[in-house]
């Protein structure tokens, strides 16, 4: 699992010249510090994790249970609670703040997102199938699916078999994007390459789990 | 203003002169040679300007040694020490594509004048 992991928004893309001159397309993702609000721990809840809040929201417009949450912590409210599952939280305490300094330019990141949504997707959309011939007798079926199963035997569509439905708008993480410039003062992180989600939504980055453990096993 | 703003305005230039499709202009082009860096000057009629903010590029063709070049540069692009216009082209388009299909007298553009 990660080591350290901190939450922001995407901003969008854009590209910056690197120090050869070479144009880097980026995603910015604005990281405002997160305030360390509850520390989960294995003992009481089963696993570690850093539950944290970023930004800015009016106290009077809590819950009363949410403002006691905070009140607990001694923590300002913010917009959201978001729980970053870390490998060791011991070095943590609750109203620490991290900031987008917690990574470094060419460091390997992965980050999560909920993907745009795509609504009801047809099979070409979704799954990539080849659909139908434009012409040569084919009337009203060039984006079907074509045939789903046999016949009498099994008499039935098997489970799992790929169809039309629901697209997007489901968790994924992209793993070992580069980290290209990391700005504390700004508060932005910016990543080469894209990042799943739409403009303004929440983003996870944490350091390359995947990246990490070819590392350690060359090292060790 | 675009939510990126906060990063491009890093890049963007201020000393780009006014320019448009039909313009015949002097690039200067920084190119690095092992370690060394010197000067080198792309003069040519621009085809095309397309994009906006730092994404903004231009087009500029020139015949070389009889065979055309185009190089396309990012307006904003650190490589271009400077950008030098040598005459304003009289031309009804944005974007001068009819230039790769012509030579000699025909491919020659109007000088604009005021």
């Amino acid at each position: 699992m990660a080591k350290k992991a901190i939450v922001g928004e995407k901003l969008g893309m854009t590209q910056v010249w690197d120090d050869d001159n070479v144009v880097v397309p980026v995603t910015v993702l604005r990281v405002s510090p997160a305030r360390v609000v509850q520390l989960r721990t294995p003992e009481r809840d089963g696993y570690s994790a850093l539950q944290v809040t970023y930004g800015q929201r009016d106290a009077r417009k809590l819950t009363k249970p949410m403002a006691g949450h905070y009140d607990a912590a001694g923590v300002e409210p913010g917009v959201r609670l978001v729980e970053l599952r870390l490998d060791d939280i011991s070095e943590y305490q609750v109203g620490q703040e991290l900031a987008a300094d917690l990574f470094t330019p060419g460091e390997r990141i992965d980050v999560t997102a909920v993907s745009k949504g795509k609504g009801f997707a047809g099979v070409m959309k979704r799954h990539g199938f080849k659909g139908q011939p434009a012409s040569h007798g084919a009337h009203r079926v060039h984006r079907k699916p074509g045939a789903v199963g046999q016949c009498a035997t099994p008499a039935r569509v098997f489970k799992g078999t790929r169809m039309a439905g629901r697209m997007g708008a489901e968790q994924v993480t992209t793993l070992n994007l580069e980290v290209v410039r990391a700005d504390a003062d700004q508060g932005v992180i910016l990543v080469r390459g894209s990042v799943p989600g739409p403009r303004g939504g929440v983003v996870i980055v944490r350091d390359a789990v995947k990246a990490r453990s070819a590392a350690q096993g060359g090292a060790a | 203003m675009n939510p990126t703003d906060l990063i491009d305005n890093a890049s963007l230039k201020s000393d780009i002169p006014d320019f448009a499709a039909g313009d015949t202009l002097k690039v200067h082009v920084k190119v690095v040679e092992g370690n060394k860096e010197r000067v080198q000057v792309f003069q040519g009629a621009v085809i095309r300007r397309q994009g906006g903010g730092l994404q903004e590029t231009f087009t500029v063709r020139k015949l070389s040694y009889g065979v055309g070049v185009e190089r396309t540069f990012p307006v904003h692009s650190p490589i271009i020490d400077r950008i030098e216009v040598v005459s304003r082209g009289d031309v009804r388009r944005a974007k001068l594509y009819y230039q790769r299909d012509r030579i000699g007298k025909a491919a020659k553009i109007k000088e604009k004048r005021d």
